[in-house]
Formats: C-alpha cells, sequence, structure tokens
C-alpha cells in the first residue's frame, strides 16, 4: 500500500516537471503578443509614424462587426472550412486504409501521397492558378480538347467556379496531413481484433465500423480539431489563388488586409481577436462533441 | 469455387484501380511542375500540353548560387532543431498528460491549443518586438523558437493521444518489478509509440521547412535566411518579372529532401501492436 | 526536462551554423557600415545596384552590407514597416515604391537638405511633386516605369493598319477584327487586347489610366477633391467593361502583369498594356514576337481626350533612424548619378529619371524605343498616393475591388464611381 502511495507521489512529480517546461514555452512565445493583440484592440491605433494612439473602448470591435465585408469574409471561410475539412477527413481515411494495407508497391503510395504537402503552398497554389488559367491552362486545355467543356472558362474570376477550385486544391494539398496522422492512429489497432472479427464472419463494412472507426476515433478527433482550426485561418491558397477579390476574402485576409495594408493596428488587433474567439467557440463545440475527455 | 475466385480478381483489380488514381491524383501537378521547370521560358505559357524543348537552364542558374545552398542548409538546421524539440519537449509532456496524475490536463491542453488559435498575421509585430527584445532577431534560434508555436501543439496534443491509447498492462507489470517512472517511459512506452513520432516529426519538419511568413520577417542577412525566402526572391531585371522556370526548378531540389526523409522513414510510420509487445 | 543531449546538441548545431560564411555582400573598409535594403540581388537589377553599392564603399572607404528585399511589393512594404514601427536603425537606406510616400513619410529624411535645387531641377517634375509630402521631399526618383500599349506591327500590317490606334474606340476596332480574323485562322486563342484586370495595385493603373485618358480626373486631385463620380470616368468605365469578352478574355480579370505578358508573348494577342518591361523579353532571342511589336503611348479617350501613362518606378529614400543619415545621403546621390542612370538604362533597360539622358546617343543606339518615352512621362498621372498618405492602400483596394467587381459582371460603372467616391470622401474628411 505505502509502496503504491510511493509511486503515485513519484509519478505526479514527474509529471510536474515534464509538463511545466512545455508550459513555459507556449507562455514565452505566445504570452506577449497576445497581450499586444488584446491591448491595441482598444486603442485607435494608425501606423502612420504620426498619430498617437487614443483609447476607443470597442469602437473597433462595433466597426468590425457592422462590416459587411468582415462577415462576407465568414461566410466564405465557414463555406471553405466545411467542405475542405469534410473532404479531407474522408478522403485522409480512405488514402491511410488504403496505405496501411499490405501491397506490393505501398512504400512508393506512401511517399506520394505525402508530396502535395511537401511541396511549398505558394508554389503549388501558383502551380493550380496555371493550371486552371483560362488561356493556357492545362485544365482547360484538357477539357476543350476531349470537348468536354464548349469553351474555355475563367475558373478563377467568380466565386461560383473559384471557390470550389479552391477547395480541390486544398483538399490535393492537406489530405496527405491528415492521411499522414490517420496512419498512425491505425496503427494502435492490434491486427488480432481484425482477425477476431474475421473468425466471427464479419464482413470488410462491418470490420470498418466496429473495429477499425471506434479505434481510429480518437485520432482522427485530433486530427480533425487541428484541421479545422487551420481551415479557420486560412491565407495562403486564397491570396495566391485569388488574391484581391474582394468577395473571395477569408477572416485572415481581411485581419490582413486592415493590420498591413491599411496600416490599422487598431482595428487590424480587434480583427484578430475576432477571429480568436471565433476559433474559440468551434473548440469549445468540439470539447462537446468529443467523447474522449482528458480528466 | 470458380465465382470467389472471380471475386476475388475483381476486388483486386479495382483496389489496383484506386491505388493508380491516387497516385496520379497526388502526383499530376507535381510532375506538371518538373516538366514546367525543364522548358525554356519562352515556352512555358504555350498552349502546347508537350513541351518542344527541354533545358537545363532553370537548374543551373539555381545551383549556381550560394545563397540557395545556404537556404537549403539554414532551412535544414532550422527545421531539424524544430522537429528535434518538438518532439523531445512533446513527447514528454505527452507522456505526463497521457499517463501520469496531473489535475490539470485539460486546461494544459487547451493552453497549448491555443498557440494555434491565432492567424500568423496577428501575432507577427509582437514576435518581432519580443525577439529584438531577446536578441533573437534574425537568428536560427529566433527563428525555431517562433517555429514551436505551429509544432509544439499538435505533438503534443497527437502525442497525448499515442499515449492514453497504449494498454495499461505494460505499465503495470514494469512497476511490479520496481521500474521508475522515467525508466517505464523510455525503455517501454516511447518505442511503443514510433509510428506517432515519425508521423507527426515529418509533419513538423515539413512545416517548419516550407514556412514563408516568420522566415521573411525574422531574418535579415543571406547567412540566416532559410529557403523559402530565398526563393521569394528569385527576380529577373525587374520585379515585375517572376521567373517561374527557375522558381519552379527551385521548388523540385527543395522538395527532394523531404521525399528522401519520407523514404526513409516511411516504414516506421505503420508499426502496429502486433508483434509480441502486448501477447507477451 | 530536455536532456543534456538536446542542449548539446543544439549548442554544437549553432556553431556550426556560425561557422557560415558571413556577408556574401560586405566589402570592408573603415568608415561607417551602411547597410541598404534593395532589390533581390538574385535578379539582374539587384546583382547591378548591388556591384554598383560596392564600387561606392570602395571608393568611399566604407562598408556596405546588402539587404535583399522580396520580389513581391506587399511583402517588401509588410517587411519595411516592421523596421520602420520599431524604429530601427538596422538600415539606413530603403528602395521604396512611388506609391508608398505616404507611408513613408515618418520614417524618412528630407532629402532637400542633400540635393540643391538646381540638382532637383534636373528630375521629371511630376516625379519630383509625387514624391514631395508637404514640402518634405522624402525620396529621390531612381527609375520609372510608365504603362505603355504594346502592337504586333506584323498583324497590323496584314489587316491593313498604317498606324497604332490614337483612340481607345480605334483600338477597339483594330482588336476586334484582328481578333476574328486570327480566330477564323484557326488560332482559337488569339485574345484582340489584354491588360491587368485583377484585384490588385494592377488594374488601379489600368483603370486610372482609362479615366485619365477620358479627362475624368485621377480619383483625387492634389488639391484634395475627391473627383471620381463624373460622366467621363463613367464613359471611360463602361468602355472598359465592353471589352471583357469581347476583345478581351473573360479571365482577364485575374491577370496582373505576368499573365498578361504570356498571353502577349506566346503570340496570342494583338495589343497588350503593360509596363515596359516586358519589351525585353519580347524582343528576347528566343521569343516568338521578337521583332514583331512596337510601342507607343496609350490611346486617348475620344478626340477631347489626353494620352494617359500611370506613373510607377522606385525611389531611394534615407532612413530617419539612420545613425549616419549623411553618409547614407552620399551612398543615394552615388547610386543615382547622370552617370550611372545612363549605365543602368543601357545595361538594364530601366528609364532613367533626367529627362537629359533620354537623348544621349549611346541610350538611343542600344533602346531606340526609348526615344518615343519622354512623351509618354509627359503624359504620366501619379496614382493619388501623396495626397492619401497612409490611407492611400484603403483607397485603392476600395478602388480595385469595384471596378474588378465592374469587370466581371458585378456592378454597373455608375455604382462602382459611387462606392469609390463614398471611400474617398470618407479619407479625406
Amino acid at each position: 500500500m505505502a509502496r503504491e502511495i510511493d509511486l503515485m507521489e513519484r509519478q505526479r512529480r514527474l509529471a510536474w516537471f515534464l509538463i511545466v517546461p512545455a508550459v513555459i514555452v507556449v507562455l514565452l512565445v505566445i504570452g506577449y503578443p497576445l497581450i499586444q493583440v488584446l491591448v491595441y484592440s482598444v486603442l485607435k491605433y494608425k501606423l502612420d509614424g504620426v498619430t498617437p494612439p487614443s483609447f476607443v473602448g470597442l469602437g473597433n470591435y462595433l466597426f468590425i462587426l457592422t462590416d459587411s465585408d468582415f462577415w462576407r469574409a465568414v461566410a466564405v471561410t465557414l463555406i471553405f472550412t466545411f467542405f475542405s475539412v469534410t473532404l479531407e477527413a474522408v478522403l485522409g481515411l480512405s488514402v491511410a486504409m488504403v496505405a496501411n494495407s499490405k501491397f506490393k508497391g505501398r512504400s512508393i503510395l506512401r511517399v506520394a501521397i505525402l508530396i502535395p504537402w511537401a511541396i511549398p503552398t505558394v508554389v503549388s497554389s501558383k502551380i493550380w492558378a496555371w493550371m486552371f488559367n483560362d488561356i493556357y491552362g492545362v485544365v482547360n486545355v484538357l477539357l476543350t480538347n476531349l470537348h468536354l467543356i464548349p469553351q474555355k472558362i475563367a475558373f478563377l474570376a467568380t466565386p461560383i467556379t473559384a471557390i470550389p477550385v479552391i477547395i480541390a486544391v486544398d483538399v490535393w494539398k492537406t489530405t496527405p496531413f491528415m492521411a499522414l496522422l490517420l496512419l498512425a492512429g491505425l496503427g494502435l489497432i492490434p491486427s488480432d481484433l481484425y482477425e477476431a472479427a474475421a473468425i466471427d464472419g464479419a464482413t470488410a463494412v462491418k470490420a470498418f465500423f466496429s473495429v477499425t472507426l471506434p479505434l481510429v476515433m480518437p485520432t482522427l478527433l485530433v486530427a480533425l480539431i487541428f484541421r479545422t482550426l487551420d481551415a479557420l485561418r486560412v491565407f495562403d491558397i486564397f491570396y495566391v489563388m485569388v488574391g484581391g477579390q474582394g468577395n473571395m476574402a477569408t477572416m485572415a485576409i481581411y485581419n490582413q488586409q486592415w493590420l498591413v495594408s491599411f496600416l490599422d493596428a487598431g482595428i487590424g488587433s480587434a480583427a484578430s481577436v475576432i477571429i480568436l474567439i471565433f476559433i474559440m467557440i468551434f473548440v469549445i463545440l468540439y470539447t462537446r462533441f468529443s467523447k474522449t475527455s482528458f480528466q | 469455387m470458380k465465382e470467389e475466385d472471380t471475386k476475388t480478381i475483381l476486388l483486386r483489380v479495382l483496389f489496383y484501380l484506386l491505388v493508380l488514381v491516387i497516385l496520379v491524383f497526388n502526383l499530376f501537378p507535381f510532375v506538371y511542375a518538373v516538366v514546367s521547370s525543364f522548358r525554356p521560358s519562352s515556352d512555358l505559357f504555350s498552349t502546347d500540353l508537350f513541351p518542344k524543348a527541354l533545358t537545363l537552364d532553370h537548374y543551373n542558374q539555381v545551383f549556381k548560387d550560394p545563397r540557395f545552398v545556404a537556404g537549403l542548409i539554414n532551412s535544414i538546421i532550422v527545421a531539424g532543431c524544430t522537429v528535434l524539440i518538438s518532439l523531445a519537449l512533446g513527447s514528454l509532456c505527452a507522456y505526463a498528460l497521457g499517463r501520469l496524475p496531473f489535475r490539470f490536463k485539460g486546461p494544459v491542453l487547451y493552453l497549448v491549443l491555443t498557440m494555434t488559435m491565432f492567424p500568423q498575421i496577428s501575432v507577427l509585430s509582437g514576435l518581432f518586438v519580443m525577439l529584438k527584445a531577446l536578441n533573437l532577431f534574425n537568428s536560427r534560434q529566433g527563428l525555431i523558437l517562433t517555429y514551436l508555436i505551429f509544432t509544439l501543439p499538435f505533438t503534443i496534443w497527437v502525442m497525448t493521444q499515442y499515449f492514453r491509447s497504449l494498454p495499461r498492462e505494460l505499465e503495470e507489470a514494469a512497476y511490479v518489478d520496481g521500474a521508475a517512472p522515467l525508466e517505464v517511459f523510455w525503455k517501454i512506452l516511447l518505442p511503443l509509440t514510433v509510428p506517432g513520432l515519425v508521423s507527426t516529426g515529418l509533419l513538423a519538419f515539413i512545416a517548419a521547412w516550407n514556412e514563408f511568413l516568420f522566415a521573411l520577417t525574422f531574418t535579415v542577412t543571406d547567412t540566416m535566411k532559410t529557403v523559402p525566402v530565398v526563393i521569394s526572391q528569385f527576380s529577373g531585371a525587374t520585379s515585375f518579372e517572376q521567373p517561374w522556370g527557375s522558381i519552379m526548378a527551385a521548388s523540385m531540389v527543395v522538395t527532394v529532401p523531404l521525399v528522401i526523409l519520407v523514404m526513409i522513414f516511411q516504414y516506421r510510420i505503420v508499426a502496429g501492436l502486433t508483434a509480441g509487445a502486448v501477447k507477451g | 526536462m530536455i536532456s543534456p543531449k538536446k542542449i548539446l546538441k543544439r549548442y554544437l548545431l549553432r556553431c556550426v551554423g556560425s561557422l557560415f560564411l558571413i556577408s556574401l555582400a560586405t566589402s570592408t573598409g573603415f568608415g561607417v557600415t551602411i547597410r541598404c535594403a534593395l532589390d533581390s540581388d538574385v535578379g539582374e537589377g539587384g546583382r547591378f545596384s548591388k556591384a554598383l553599392a560596392l564600387e561606392w564603399a570602395k571608393k568611399t572607404g566604407n562598408t556596405l552590407e546588402y539587404i535583399s528585399r522580396p520580389n513581391d511589393a506587399t511583402a517588401t512594404l509588410q517587411q519595411f514597416q516592421q523596421y520602420w514601427a520599431a524604429k530601427s536603425p538596422d538600415v539606413d537606406v530603403y528602395m521604396i515604391d512611388v506609391i508608398w510616400q505616404g507611408i513613408a513619410n515618418p520614417h524618412a529624411v528630407d532629402l532637400k537638405k542633400f540635393y540643391t535645387e538646381d540638382e532637383i531641377k534636373q528630375f521629371f517634375p511630376a516625379i519630383i511633386q509625387n514624391n514631395t509630402v508637404n514640402g518634405k521631399l522624402v525620396s529621390i526618383p531612381w527609375f520609372t516605369d510608365a504603362g505603355i500599349l504594346y502592337y504586333r506591327t506584323d498583324l497590323l500590317e496584314k489587316y491593313g493598319y498604317k498606324e497604332p490606334p490614337k483612340t481607345w474606340e480605334e483600338l477597339t476596332e483594330m482588336a476586334k477584327k484582328i481578333q476574328d480574323g486570327e480566330r477564323k485562322e484557326g488560332k482559337k486563342d488569339f485574345q484582340g487586347f489584354v491588360f491587368q484586370g485583377k484585384a490588385s495595385e494592377s488594374v488601379t493603373c489600368n483603370a486610372l489610366e482609362w479615366i485619365y485618358s477620358f479627362g475624368g480626373g485621377s480619383i483625387i486631385e492634389p488639391d484634395k477633391k475627391v473627383t471620381i463620380n463624373n460622366p467621363n470616368a463613367i464613359k471611360a468605365l463602361q468602355t472598359a467593361k465592353s471589352w471583357v469578352g469581347a476583345i478581351s478574355p473573360p479571365g482577364v480579370v485575374t491577370y496582373s502583369e505576368e499573365e498578361a505578358r504570356n498571353v502577349w508573348q506566346a503570340g496570342n494577342a494583338a495589343f497588350m498594356r503593360n509596363w515596359p518591361y516586358a519589351y525585353a523579353l519580347g524582343q528576347a532571342p528566343k521569343s516568338v514576337i521578337a521583332g514583331k511589336f512596337d510601342v507607343t503611348v496609350l490611346p486617348m479617350g475620344g478626340a477631347n481626350g489626353k494620352h494617359a501613362a500611370c506613373l510607377g518606378g522606385w525611389q531611394l529614400m534615407v532612413s530617419a533612424y539612420s545613425k549616419a543619415p549623411d553618409v547614407a545621403a552620399d551612398l543615394v546621390k552615388f547610386l543615382n548619378s547622370a552617370d550611372e542612370q545612363k549605365r543602368r538604362a543601357i545595361e538594364l533597360s530601366q528609364f532613367p529619371v533626367m529627362p537629359a539622358i533620354y537623348s544621349d546617343p549611346d541610350v538611343l543606339a542600344k533602346n531606340p524605343w526609348f526615344a518615343k518615352i519622354p512623351d509618354v512621362l509627359k503624359n504620366a498621372v501619379a496614382r493619388p498616393s501623396t495626397v492619401t498618405g497612409a490611407d492611400y492602400n484603403q483607397l485603392s483596394t476600395a478602388f480595385f475591388q469595384n471596378v474588378n467587381k465592374m469587370l466581371s459582371g458585378g456592378q454597373s460603372p455608375q455604382d462602382t464611381v459611387q462606392q469609390v467616391e463614398k471611400v474617398a470622401k470618407r479619407l479625406m474628411r
């Protein structure tokens, strides 16, 4: 009995030793920027080097929340997040399962599935923008040569065609991220469980729903939350492919516009805080939904 | 008997077809980029699908530049250190969060998660000021520190999940034998989490390797720049011109170390709790 | 707990890191260390500037450190802003875009301290005026740019036109005829006219040219009056809108400079509006259109209009936080001297900022087309960046987003000017 308590104590002390350094790093890196953002968000602060900052309370927040451009950006971001995360989860799991099976050439597959994630985003977005160009783009050339469309389409010119294209490109790029995490998660499932299921006469589909899915769920949830947070902050791919088109800005692009282009640290910081709150709402929803408890 | 055979063959064909589709979908843009990197500049935007001539000009230009090689080395150092630190700090922290008694697991996990809740641009000026204050501006250490913002959170979360999923019997047996908690971690549990370590390590490496905004803002001299920044500075006689041939060539070169890394480690991604560990 | 092994590893790596070649860009001397942030020296332009700067360092016995800026102008501005916000003495000389005068003003030294009246008179007055904010000369012009019309001489001849178009109406007619003809002959991708319609600074320049050429003003005049909402401006925008889908591809709303040039240089356009940089690229040996095109000033908006050219180019400024502004100014004067301007014109085909150089025989021998440029620059219209100061980007964003929306068919020219007027008036309050 005494030894058990002693062990618990040693474990507890060790836990503190192991966790505190990580926490210190977090606070160090994020602490000052967070404080700066919060402070600036309640100031009217133009970075023109001339006007001194002044206190405006919730003025910046009010401005943003009544700005139709902001809400449009929110809509674009949410649509993008919903479709891309869902597709990436489904495709990622499928690809992971294929890569998990034993077959000839699976090492090549495992390397190939990571390539989209490995190419720098600005480069791959530019390649895709090229491929979708309305005159010399490969996609248009192929589609017209195969007579699938009557004439070339300017995919990136309007939201109706551009946003699905951007979602498709993001799915292409980020499925590897999901697939890799899920592949590791699939590795946690002992193969004797599958053997047992087979002995019980379960079909492949049944085995998936009763063995695979429940056991990969924890990893899937972690992959989902990170992917969702990334999607909510999406910037590069929209910026490169559709640049400044006002009806296709995302929250992060809106944020950058005010902070950098318009030199307004007040509104820019308030936008950052609002985005942070948005994301926190998602995290809270996720916690409610997730069956995994951390206590 | 015959019916079963046909069914299996059909399934197998479908399976390989699926593999083929995945391969083509993933690799097509990459192949397109590789082909472009060998196309002469004047030919890059013609509407012909297949290039009329090939050239090594772009690759020559890229390799001739000592800055590109310096950038590669900087990227290796920065990404490598970022991964090592994230994995070290992260897996130790995750072991504690996943396995040891601790009262504030939830709050810590969510605190760590807040690091990823900011758009990069929001923290840019705050980090700039901070790095200058700590005298870490224009240094690799400073950059590595800022990269922990995105590598540490998901390393901790994924590895915590991993540790939680390991069966308890192994530890209990070890504790009965009188092992210390750290020994249990090092000798028994950590080896079993190798797939998780490799996965998060690879993803962290790639994220740090391709990161642009922080590298651009926090490095100034050529000795410190990482490869994405060097590529962004490729220009022609004026800043309007974007030498896509060279950019493609440089990007292909930059992807090669990543591919090699993946090839080396991909076997370790799927280990599974099969062989003996649980049964033994 | 970070193991000693990891700490040692990090330390070793740090040592290896610092053993690295230090600056490939320093030239040692005594005197002062000056750092300049100029064009990336991976490109030809940057290499030229760097060599020049190092020459200065050797001559004056100072040390020079060359800092390459990213290719993208927005990324450059972002980077510079970090320095300026931190009042950093780390950089002494910056190259800044023509539209950043208002933004850079608080962080710049008044160059009137280092240039005499006579010296200033040697530069193009329009650019000097653009660079002067409230009487302070924020930066000195380094090389300039203006929008020009590129046209295919061979196709004009083929379809019976003796001269390039003088008005936009003429251009529309010629472009349509040539486009129809070429497409009938099998070139399905041929376009009449390509320009920059992308929602970015690119279309601000293009649209300003249209509006100014119809006599519609320049959105906000230097005396702070908001003039955008007028019938000439609306007519200009209407004309441009009619091109999309008729003589310009629908995708033109996503084209910036390179996309337009790519269509043009592959031989798929009769006319192009672009900056001068495309000239040398078009005449390169392997180019499909080499020897088949020429340039001229952009068309007028009707017989009563004017020729317009959007003013671009880069300037040199001395940082207000520099520890040695006098030495820095000396570097600026060296980089910018008449001799260096001439060399730059000959070697890089960049536009000098002193009118006198355009009549220099050596320059004309290398670039005969430079003879037309003084006319172009005489008609240069500057974007209203100086009058809007730090708010310029807000105005430009409102302008380019609305114009782009109009070009895509999303709103009428009337609504477009009204929306822009609203924002402009708010900013000028």
